[in-house]
């Protein structure tokens, strides 16, 4: 084999894998605008798909108790998150520090339908006892804030685990508190992190169908879990609108949020190189 | 008093309150829920609080343990088969992923450096959207007169349409979707890093390229391919909405069996102890792996 031949083979490789991926994603998208009611044979391009959606109250609602969801437990996730990574990356020794790091890494491969039912389980007993909490928005909300810190503390480690800890022995050799220095240096110097584990667990939660079927009550359903229960019993052309409007507003995040970051990495270095200069003056 | 003040004082400092706050958090969300799991699968229909378990007998308490639901699990085929089949769907879509995975990673890692965040972003860009809706978009490439079957036979390369909905093949394919990003996101970590010297010297030593790939690239990435095999792996066993949009009702997974025990059947005891049972088919490839994860968030020496 010559290298051309390797360089095809790779290249071919890498575009048949990118078509497998995002060949769903684009049909999903191009059926939207199909005026059909078959969803899978097109007839002419219409928008009559996101009139139907703009009138389908079930579905608005379920769309408004998500987005609130998935807010809250991305702030409760991100909380967690941060004290989770912080005391595993900086305190290397303390009793139970393998106990926390497995406890935090399981709920991000124990399949959902386990976490979902011992949450639940565990929910109904404390009920059972305390006469709290009623199955609805605030259960949904502790069982996505549960899976969304396990991904908030990776995030948020791999960030720490970059970043330099000589500034903050620099700034406690200046005579700053530990509260200080996280305030002042390991909290700024997060905030790309924060930012991403955000919007990881926003989308996560928003995306939640498992959990949020065994801890929601009567009243309760989210996005996901309407869209479960129609796409079960067929194909529904306003799930593709749906999908379609979802998938626009997640690009754009994405696309902006990563600007965001490679802006104030490059900011960051910018202001590394200028103290480093203005020091050696 | 004064001593004891003291010790507490010392036992509320800021250390502890830092450690203390995600401990607590997590015991409770992570830790005692899966308690509770083991314990009501042990216990009658009926009596699902502690209280009425433990009877007391000359001052004594005793527990009464009703391994009911364990026997039947045993005993009734249903359970063992669902339970196998799990395993080897997850087996194959790990096996699968790995074989897509690995030369993708290992393509993307050699690719030239400006271009790789770009083609990272693009393998991340569908798992930020909707896992749900990707599935049911399956549904509508697949199903008989959907659109694949459509193309292939507006091109005249098939004259009937394919049965490949609600089959072991559709399963794989919605599987195989899913799950791929999370083999190729730790293959590609691991495999950005090799040091390209190793490589080097092996050529300069006589030693073909495949061959070097074989003996020197492949062991290197042992740990992104432990990683990656074992967020494959583990999720996809107890996997439920695959199955259930795109399975069909002949494909048994355990997941989908857990479910209708609770949703279905309202029968706690037995969901919990699918549950417990799926756990322990679990619990080794889970050590592997949080072995491993703990290991990614040491701090680096």
């Amino acid at each position: 084999m010559n290298s051309r031949m390797i360089n095809w083979f790779s290249q071919s490789w890498m575009v048949l894998v990118y078509i497998f991926l995002y060949m769903p994603i684009v049909t999903l998208v191009i059926f939207s605008f199909n005026d059909s009611q078959l969803v899978t044979v097109w007839s002419h391009a219409s928008m009559r798909w996101y009139v139907a959606l703009m009138g389908d109250g079930d579905l608005i609602s379920a769309v408004a108790l998500s987005l609130k969801i998935a807010f809250f437990s991305a702030l409760i996730s991100v909380f967690f998150g941060v004290f989770t990574a912080f005391c595993l990356n900086r305190y290397k020794r303390f009793v139970g520090r393998t106990l926390l790091s497995s406890m935090a890494a399981t709920p991000l491969v124990m399949p959902d339908v386990i976490v979902g039912l011992s949450l639940l389980l565990m929910l109904v007993s404390m009920q059972h006892w305390l006469g709290y909490p009623e199955r609805g928005l605030f259960t949904i909300l502790l069982g996505h804030a549960l899976l969304g810190t396990a991904y908030a503390t990776v995030v948020v480690t791999s960030r720490l685990r970059e970043m330099d800890s000589k500034l903050d022995e620099a700034a406690m050799d200046l005579g700053c508190q530990p509260l200080q220095v996280f305030r002042l240096v390991t909290l700024p110097l997060l905030l790309p992190a924060l930012v991403s584990a955000f919007l990881l667990t926003f989308t996560l939660s928003f995306d939640d169908v498992v959990l949020s079927s065994f801890l929601s009550g009567p009243g309760y359903s989210t996005m996901p879990m309407v869209i479960f229960s129609r796409a079960r019993l067929g194909l529904n052309p306003t799930i593709n609108a749906v999908a379609t409007v979802t998938i626009v507003v997640v690009t754009c995040a994405v696309i902006a949020s990563s600007f965001y970051t490679s802006h104030q990495e490059r900011k960051r270095r910018r202001e590394v190189a200028q103290a480093y200069s203005d020091s050696n003056k | 008093m004064n001593n004891m003040t003291n010790y507490l004082r010392r036992f509320f400092n800021g250390r502890h309150l830092v450690i203390g706050i995600p401990y607590l958090w997590f015991l409770m969300l992570a830790l005692v829920p899966l308690f509770i799991v083991l314990k009501i699968s042990v216990s009658e229909m009926e009596s699902t609080s502690v209280s009425n378990m433990v009877s007391w007998s000359q001052g004594w308490p005793s527990i009464k343990l009703n391994f009911a639901s364990y026997v039947f699990i045993g005993s009734d085929e249903l359970y063992v088969k669902a339970y196998l089949s799990s395993l080897n769907y997850a087996l194959l879509t790990t096996v699968i992923c790995l074989v897509i995975g690995y030369p993708f990673a290992y393509f993307m890692a050699r690719s030239p450096k400006h271009l790789q965040p770009m083609l990272l972003m693009l393998i991340m860009l569908p798992f930020w959207t909707s896992f749900l809706l990707r599935i049911y978009a399956w549904k509508t490439l697949l199903v008989s007169n959907g659109v694949i079957n459509n193309v292939l036979m507006s091109l005249g390369i098939i004259k009937l349409p394919l049965e490949m909905m609600n089959t072991p093949f559709s399963l794989m394919v919605g599987m195989v979707y899913s799950y791929l990003p999370f083999m190729i996101l730790p293959l590609y970590a691991n495999l950005s890093k090799l040091d390209m010297r190793y490589l080097e010297a092996a050529a300069d030593l006589g030693t073909s390229p495949l061959k070097a790939f074989w003996l020197i690239t492949v062991p290197l990435s042992k740990a992104g391919i432990i990683a990656g095999a074992m967020l494959v792996f583990i999720p996809a066993v107890g996997e439920y909405v695959i199955p259930e949009l795109l399975g069909g009702p002949n494909t048994l997974m355990i997941g989908r069996v857990l479910w209708d025990e609770f949703f279905s059947n309202n029968d706690w005891p037995m969901a919990s102890a699918v549950a417990v049972v799926m756990i322990l088919l679990i619990m080794l490839p889970m050590a592997i792996y949080n072995k491993y994860q703990s290991e990614q968030l040491e701090p680096k020496p």
